[in-house]
């Protein structure tokens, strides 16, 4: 792999967040590559999640600014952002007895309009949605009767039905087993693979991330401590700096990439 | 029946009506479930929309229970009109012997009874929905003390009566108002609304406690009795601000259900979805305060109507779309109708407020709904 410049699908420019106390982020300055899979990582309480919320236009920049296909994301109107982006929050929640089908055709909301709303596109990206998550037999079935990975994918199909080039999940793989993860991380990396879509997501597992992201975030206290493939990121120095903890790095026997585990215990 | 009777007897015919129509009633909603939820796609050039079946045959369904009752409220009452005339008088020769009685005061009653119905009931599926908490109602949170407070005052200081619905609706708005100001914490969240809105429920509640206790007792009642719900004497001009009030806050309802329907799944969902938070949720706010403040102005703070309904109405027809909040709308119409049909012919020629049978009856129906619900 050659280097490449990078083509910036979302850049970060100097920016500073805070929710009124504290400064959350500060001063950081990163670029997400277009058509990759990105991870943030980082220790709890380190501002990952913050991050992302302001990539997605949830939250204004004390200071800096975000910056979607070149252009300030705070200058764009609310439903052109929603036509570029599409965000899956950490463990979101439906109202009791909403049914997968009905989770899912709310996603096309950005492309709807007053009296236009169930085109041929809306029906068709909504099936496209239910047929790559295979949540097609789950249509009529509350989302909240279903398993956590099954639901996972449900919220996975109505960010696919909204159709974006860009997609920000926080934490897909919270509260999933060992097999659940791996099923939505495999489903994520298909929609990267099949269509280019560029994703960013919020992850703890360090180990997961590097297997499954050409390009890393780390970061700690609101700054960047490193960024860049995971070869790059994944240095036991780098490392301890981010979580405080000591590892010893070396290759995952499945993946080749690198992967690490605690030096104490 | 003598006129010397002390104390009023139920009346047979009218137990039977009701027993007959509960049946009913359990027997449609049984019929509504085998009709299955089907996605009908209508499209016409720039226009295209999806319908449930279901919700569509439950409306029609509604709109004809709704005929039925009006039609029933204009034959029955304590002067004896046959369902001929009463039908006639009403429709088509709106003059002749019954005039008064049927045009002046059932038809302008029953109108007002389904209007102010449906508002209440379409309040309430929005606050639910709005908070994501299915114990919310206006009259919870507040919104129909805020009503009562001024509604009270005037009638227990003998104030001008022709004030009554205008105080009591400005009463109900400044109340939503006040509870979206004090809630706001850079937005307004579901939870701290509710909390606020109890708080101001129960200071306003203090409030006229306050008031009935100060005022003496021949006013008094008359502010109790406007504070149970009642329809007694409603007239076509309360029909008329009703309908006018419906017409603009219905629709704004309708159509900001599909913005409802992603703020149920989360700000931050529906924020990345295009949703402006912020605003769409304080537009949700003022039509459903104004659906509520608008029916207790002209019929008091009726209980249950708002809670219940729209709990029943998901129990049929399912989560909240543009069609089932019509659904929902229709279905508050016809349970406040029957109830104050039922508090007019219960204990004949004794009349009850339709609140107490909308609380009396309606709250153990509702449970016995909800338990056959939860077992089958």
């Amino acid at each position: 792999m050659g280097k490449q410049p990078i083509e910036p699908a979302l850049a970060v420019q100097n920016l500073r967040l805070s929710y009124g106390g504290p400064t959350i982020i500060n001063d950081l300055t990163t670029v997400v590559p277009a058509g990759e899979i990105t991870a943030v990582v980082g220790a709890n309480g380190c501002g990952k999640s913050t991050l992302l919320r302001a990539m997605a236009r949830l939250m204004k920049p004390v200071e800096g600014a975000v910056l979607l296909d070149g252009q300030n994301i705070h200058s764009l109107a609310t439903k052109q952002v929603a036509k570029r982006l599409g965000l899956m929050p950490q463990a979101p929640t439906a109202p009791d007895g909403v049914l997968v089908g009905d989770l899912v055709r709310r996603g096309r909301y950005p492309h709807q309009r007053l009296f236009d709303q169930w085109s041929i596109a809306d029906q068709a990206a909504v099936a496209l949605a239910l047929e790559l998550t295979r949540m097609r037999e789950f249509v009529d079935r509350p989302v909240d009767e279903l398993s956590g990975g099954q639901r996972q994918r449900a919220w996975i199909a109505m960010a696919l039905a909204q159709d974006t080039p860009l997609m920000l999940l926080d934490e897909p793989t919270t509260y999933l087993d060992m097999a659940h993860q791996a099923e939505v991380l495999d489903l994520l990396t298909a929609l990267n693979a099949n269509d280019g879509r560029t994703i960013v997501m919020v992850l703890h597992d360090l180990n997961q991330a590097c297997r499954y992201a050409k390009h890393i975030v780390a970061l700690a206290e609101g700054k960047i401590v490193a960024a860049g493939a995971p070869g790059e990121v994944m240095k036991p120095d780098l490392i301890e700096q981010v979580f405080g903890i000591g590892v010893h790095v070396f290759e995952d026997p499945v993946t080749a990439t690198p992967m690490c585990v605690p030096m104490r215990y | 029946m003598s006129a010397t009777v002390a104390v009023a007897q139920p009346a047979g015919g009218t137990l039977v009506a009701i027993a007959v129509g509960m049946v009913f009633v359990g027997m449609a909603i049984g019929a509504a479930e085998l009709v299955p939820h089907r996605s009908v796609s209508i499209r016409r050039s720039a226009f295209s929309a999806t319908v449930d079946a279901r919700v569509g045959w439950l409306i029609l369904g509604a709109v004809a229970v709704t005929c039925g009752l009006v039609a029933v409220g204009l034959i029955v009452g304590d002067f004896p009109i046959s369902a001929g005339d009463a039908l006639r008088t009403a429709l088509w020769e709106r003059q002749g012997e019954f005039d008064f009685i049927v045009n002046s005061l059932r038809f302008p009653r029953v109108t007002v009874a389904v209007l102010a119905g449906m508002a209440l009931a379409a309040s309430g599926a929005v606050f639910q929905a709005l908070i994501s908490n299915p114990l919310v109602s206006p009259d919870i949170i507040g919104i129909n003390n805020g009503a009562a407070v001024f509604a009270v005052s005037i009638l227990a200081a003998g104030g001008d009566v022709s004030l009554l619905p205008v105080a009591a609706f400005g009463g109900a708005i400044g109340t939503a108002f006040l509870i979206y100001l004090l809630a706001w914490k850079q937005g307004v969240s579901g939870s701290r609304l509710v909390l606020v809105g109890i708080g101001i429920n129960s200071a306003l509640a203090a409030v006229i406690v306050f008031v009935t206790v100060r005022f003496p007792i021949e006013r008094v009642v008359a502010a109790a009795r406007w504070q149970a719900g009642t329809l007694f004497g409603a007239s076509w001009s309360d029909a008329r601000i009703l309908a006018i009030g419906l017409a603009t806050l219905l629709p704004g309802c309708f159509f900001l259900t599909r913005r409802l329907r992603l703020l149920q799944l989360g700000d931050d969902v529906a924020a990345a979805m295009g949703v402006r938070v912020e605003r769409d949720r304080l537009l949700l706010i003022v039509c459903a305060s104004g659906l509520a403040a608008l029916a207790v102005s002209v019929v008091g703070p009726l209980a249950f109507v708002a809670l219940l309904v729209p709990h029943l109405a998901r129990l049929i027809a399912g989560n909240l779309t543009g069609g089932v909040l019509v659904f929902t709308a229709l279905l508050g119409g016809i349970f406040l109708l029957a109830s104050d049909l039922i508090a007019q012919r219960l204990f004949a020629p004794t009349v009850l407020p339709a609140g107490v049978v909308t609380a009396a009856l309606g709250g153990p129906y509702f449970l016995l709904l909800l338990a056959r619900h939860n077992r089958g």
